[in-house]
């Protein structure tokens, strides 16, 4: 018998494929039903200043806030510009590391959804020198 | 069939169990061609779940820009040692997997 997939919402939810198709941050947030982000300093973001294999790049993106609702990570010249959509719940701090694909130098963005509805985000600028999504 | 994900969860002192994941799989993009030209269609994981002793505690949905053999990291609150990490994935064929690891600490 198949395992039971988590019951919370993001697993419930059909896959956002539009979102994921979305070849730049705004048209992913509009097909996710969001607004437009505000940058925060309360949004944190880690990347490499420099990274030397676009195939795997370390980021790590979210907040110490309380009430988040969704961490997203994205890539913005990417041909998907959408890497990830986190949705943790109160057991989980709301910061993520993963490993993306960039395939050339880009501007990285964490973007937070709060449980009122705002719309948080921190960016950084990446540079790449082996890009990574064709390679 | 896959090879595990590999699920290391660490207890530390400040109470926080850092949850580290590297699961193995190809991630193709749908963006790279192969030596005749040909495109490699998209293989990629969308959906991942982590339960913790089967409560599910986060969900994530992936794009096809994640990298291959990709590797995830997180903070746990309120887990105990010996506590169950459950990790499972599925990707764009339908393909599912799920394992599991003790909170150490």
């Amino acid at each position: 018998m198949a395992p039971l997939l988590a019951q919370t919402a993001v697993a419930q939810t059909p896959y956002p494929a539009g979102a994921f198709d979305a070849r730049s941050a705004a048209d992913a947030f509009r097909a996710l039903g969001l607004g437009v982000p505000v940058t925060s300093r309360d949004v944190l973001l880690q990347a490499p200043d420099i990274a030397e294999n676009g195939g795997s790049v370390r980021i790590t993106g979210g907040t110490a806030l309380s009430g988040v609702r969704r961490v997203l990570l994205l890539v913005d010249r990417n041909p998907a510009v959408l890497s990830a959509v986190f949705e943790p719940s109160e057991s989980v701090e709301p910061v993520f590391t993963l490993q993306v694909k960039m395939a050339q130098s880009a501007t990285v963005h964490a973007v937070v959804l709060m449980q009122d509805g705002r719309l948080l985000a921190s960016t950084k600028d990446v540079r790449v020198t082996l890009g990574g999504c064709g390679a | 069939m896959s090879d595990p994900t590999r699920i290391r969860a660490q207890l530390g002192t400040d109470g926080r169990t850092t949850v580290r994941i590297l699961m193995s799989h190809e991630m193709e993009s749908g963006q790279r061609k192969e030596a005749n030209g040909r495109l490699v269609p998209a293989w990629h994981i969308q959906l991942v779940t982590v339960k913790l002793n089967d409560r599910p505690v986060l969900s994530a949905h992936w794009g096809p820009s994640v990298s291959k053999n990709p590797f995830l990291q997180f903070n746990l609150r309120g887990a105990k040692p010996g506590d169950r990490v459950a990790v499972a994935w599925t990707d764009n064929r339908g393909t599912s997997r799920s394992d599991e690891a003790l909170v150490a600490g």
